[in-house]
């Protein structure tokens, strides 16, 4: 018998002090983490969208946290402690089959995008392999008063009908409108409170960081670098084609803006973003993020030059410096 | 099970021989079944990456799939069929009856009732979050966690009423696994600390223990009676097991936040999680060697026997799945592996090519000496070798996969880029996955044969096993 207690008893007697120590204790200290400045709790109706979220497993392709990591930072800062106080269950993630939603709602905030996004991703994203929710939505004939059919691409729209969201959609919708990450201060970020390895906030380091591109040998490599950012930031609504998608997401192909000899306007909309535009005697709902706090100047000059190049435009070329100019001019 | 006892039923130690029979084999034939559901689930989900929009509709979309296929792989294939081997293992090693064979059917049902009350939750969108295997709601938690209550019962007694001085090596490993988990099953459950960040590093803890120390354990466990048996030979050294039980104890649960580095839990945990990652080479290179040494010269027998093959390729899972999880806990690979399919690849290498290969090693191995019943060699032949070519192709078309994608990344490409660049690695993924999926088709034959089938005489080169048949 006492072989027994000693092996069995014995043992567990160790790991219950184990599982105390590396499970139970951090949960104490870390659960006590208090909320970071700007971290807000969820209102009841992005309560619902978050429960949404985590009844149909989006965080298995999605997950919630940026690293410390350079190739992180196109989702945004590195998340900090602060962040997650209100975030119960916590919804981190261990694959990124898809991107990183930590701050989706700042880096797409078109309801218009994310309606038709849900409803079909490769309307918007042709190689995306995201399931549809399309059971988050009905097919009315006719959209009930201050609702908004979802302006759907004739290919994916139904045959009859218009396509409205349901309140498991909007509830949705509201949460990932939610996931916008707060300002760290700078002191914070100094501090080393988010870990170090170039765990500097994009907004502080982005203006600074492309000094080595803008010496790059211009042309080809250029053009290459603002293809992909453009790939990367814009093509979700504006598409590769630059036709943009009719009724949702103004083309670029043949803008006006784009195509005007003075650039002003098109690097103030891509610094700035845009709301309620009318382009072409079209008006467009969904607002246009801004972009100026998470890429430097050279990026944006570079993306710039692309679509003053491409699909047949004709736009006089700009610079990092007048990127730098306009940027300076404020909003 | 009624044709598994001899007609001279009056004796009561064959009593006692018919009774473990049918408990073993129905956690097989359970465990099976469960294989088979969980591993289709898996085979829907693999086609769905080539063919996002098959299967469209709130109860086949992925996200509520791939939970219910992790856990159904989990709780309802790995815990019921290593659980069966531990009773049949605890009572031949001991020399003794089973405590309680109502215990071991109670706990057979409550096993199931959650497997099955926790699939039906998460179909239906009633998920605790995704807490890595412990999405279930708290409530089925609580009904697993009485299923291992009544086996940690069931297994203490048993080798409390051995009629051996000593406890063999194997109970410890199975005892402790169990009587573990139950902590582990507490810590995941219980809430007060649980909010926010510190959730995350209890999901750290959570998920690395449920794996590492319960299947891990039972599998070796396992190993130290099924190898012994098949060889006709003691085990290599009784001190290194011993010293690698003591080890893994003490290591294991300190690595989990390796599943969280670069994140915002405090930098220390995540250190010292990378540390003790290194540290489990200790307990991994022991155990794999006391293995391999006592296989030493008779390796060619796999030709004959397949049950060691299974458990050859076990071991091997083992050792190069739990080395890969060391190397991976490097920040600088970490970098790169991290989140993406690599991490698939790994726990396919293990709770495959380790787990999995284990059971049907000790499945083969024990369950015709329990039952007098035999598969086919044809059976075993197409069930290894479709397994084994089946989980190559999975795991090295992952792991090639997940390291372009993680270098995509590091190279700044569009993310989109990352997603095309998988496709055909999740095709060739799939092509793995269906012949491993197959294969559990004869594996469910092969069970049959050897519970309900006709074939009582033992095929000529398993002789040896039924020589030691009790």
């Amino acid at each position: 018998m006492n072989k027994l207690v000693l092996i069995a008893g014995g043992s567990t007697l160790v790991y219950a002090g184990l599982a105390l120590l590396m499970g139970v204790f951090p949960g104490i200290m870390l659960s006590d983490t208090p909320p970071g400045p700007g971290v807000k709790p969820l209102t009841p109706l992005e309560a619902e969208g978050r429960d949404v979220y985590v009844a149909n497993g989006c965080s298995y392709c999605h997950t919630q946290q940026v690293r410390p990591l350079a190739q992180d930072k196109v989702f945004g800062r590195p998340s900090a402690p602060g962040d997650f106080s209100y975030q119960t269950p916590e919804l981190l993630g261990s694959e990124r089959t898809g991107p990183d939603l930590s701050n989706i709602g700042a880096r797409q905030p078109s309801a218009v995008w994310q309606y038709i996004h849900l409803y079909n991703p490769r309307a918007v994203v042709p190689d995306s392999i995201m399931p549809s929710f399309d059971w988050m939505f009905d097919v009315v004939d006719k959209a009930p008063a201050g609702v908004s059919p979802v302006p759907l691409p004739k290919a994916y729209a139904p045959a009859h009908g218009v396509v409205v969201p349901k309140h498991e959609a909007q509830a949705l919708l509201a949460y990932l409108m939610s996931l916008k990450q707060a300002p760290l201060p700078a002191s914070e970020m100094a501090s080393g409170t988010a870990k170090p390895a170039g765990a500097q906030a994009p907004a502080a380091s982005a203006p600074a960081a492309n000094g080595k591109d803008a010496n790059a040998p211009a042309g080809a490599q250029a053009s290459a670098k603002g293809q992909q950012l453009f790939s990367a930031n814009c093509s979700a609504c504006h598409q590769e084609t630059g036709e943009g998608l009719p009724g949702a997401f103004p083309a670029l192909k043949g803008n006006a803006a784009v195509n005007d000899a003075n650039p002003s306007t098109h690097m103030h909309v891509v610094l700035f973003g845009l709301e309620g535009a009318t382009v072409g005697g079209v008006k467009y709902e969904s607002a246009m993020p801004e972009f100026g706090s998470t890429l430097s100047d050279a990026d944006i000059a570079d993306i710039i030059n692309y679509e003053r190049s491409s699909w047949g435009n004709h736009g006089k070329p700009v610079t990092a410096q007048d990127v730098a100019a306009e940027r300076a001019k404020g909003k | 099970m009624p044709q598994m006892a001899t007609a001279h039923s009056s004796n009561p130690v064959k009593q006692d021989d018919r009774a473990l029979a049918q408990i073993f084999a129905a956690y097989t034939i359970s465990a099976a079944a469960w294989l088979l559901f969980a591993t289709f689930v898996g085979i829907l989900l693999a086609y769905k990456f080539g063919a996002p929009e098959f299967g469209s509709g709130a109860w086949l979309t992925f996200g509520r799939l791939r939970p219910i296929h992790t856990n159904a792989t989990f709780y309802g294939w790995a815990s019921i069929a290593l659980v069966g081997l531990a009773y049949y293992v605890a009572v031949r090693s001991c020399r003794t009856p089973l405590y309680s064979t109502r215990l071991a059917w109670a706990g057979l049902l409550l096993f199931n009732v959650a497997a099955l009350a926790g699939t039906i939750a998460l179909d239906l969108g009633y998920s605790a979050g995704d807490l890595e295997y412990r999405e279930w709601p708290w409530q089925i938690r609580l009904i697993f966690l009485a299923a291992l209550l009544v086996t940690a019962w069931n297994l203490v007694g048993t080798v409390a009423r051995r009629s051996t001085d000593d406890i063999y090596l194997s109970n410890w490993y199975t005892m402790g696994g169990v009587l573990w988990t139950c902590i582990i099953a507490v810590v995941a459950i219980l809430p007060w600390y649980q909010y926010g960040l510190g959730q995350v590093s209890v999901s750290g803890f959570y998920m690395h223990n449920a794996v590492g120390m319960w299947f891990t354990p039972l599998a070796l466990g396992m190993f130290y009676y099924a190898l012994p048996r098949l060889l006709n030979r003691p085990i290599y050294s009784y001190a290194l097991g011993v010293f690698a039980f003591w080890t893994n104890l003490v290591f294991y649960p300190i690595i989990g936040s390796h599943h969280f580095l670069f994140s915002p839990l405090p930098w220390w945990l995540q250190t010292t999680a990378i540390v003790f990652s290194v540290a489990m080479l200790v307990p991994v290179l022991g155990g794999t060697a006391n293995f391999l040494l006592t296989m030493r010269g008779r390796f060619g027998q796999m030709r004959d026997s397949y049950p060691l093959a299974f458990i050859f390729v076990g071991v091997i899972g083992y050792l190069v799945g739990s080395s890969q999880g060391t190397v991976e806990a490097f920040r600088s690979l970490q970098a790169v592996w991290h989140l993406t399919n690599f991490t698939v690849g790994h726990s396919h290498l293990t709770m495959y090519g380790f787990v999995t290969f284990a059971i049907w090693g000790g499945t083969y191995a024990l369950l015709p000496a329990a039952t007098n019943k035999y598969p086919s060699q044809v059976g075993l032949a197409l069930h290894f070798w479709m397994a084994l070519v089946g989980s190559f192709i999975y795991v090295i078309s992952l792991s090639i996969g997940g390291t372009i994608q993680g270098l995509d990344w590091v190279h700044g490409l569009p993310f989109i880029q990352s997603v095309i660049d998988m496709q055909p690695f999740y095709v060739w993924r799939g092509v793995g996955g269906l012949l491993m999926f197959l294969s559990h088709f004869v594996f469910a034959w092969n069970v049959w044969q050897m519970t309900y089938g006709s074939s009582a005489r033992p095929a000529p080169k398993l002789a040896h096993i039924a020589e030691d048949a009790a």
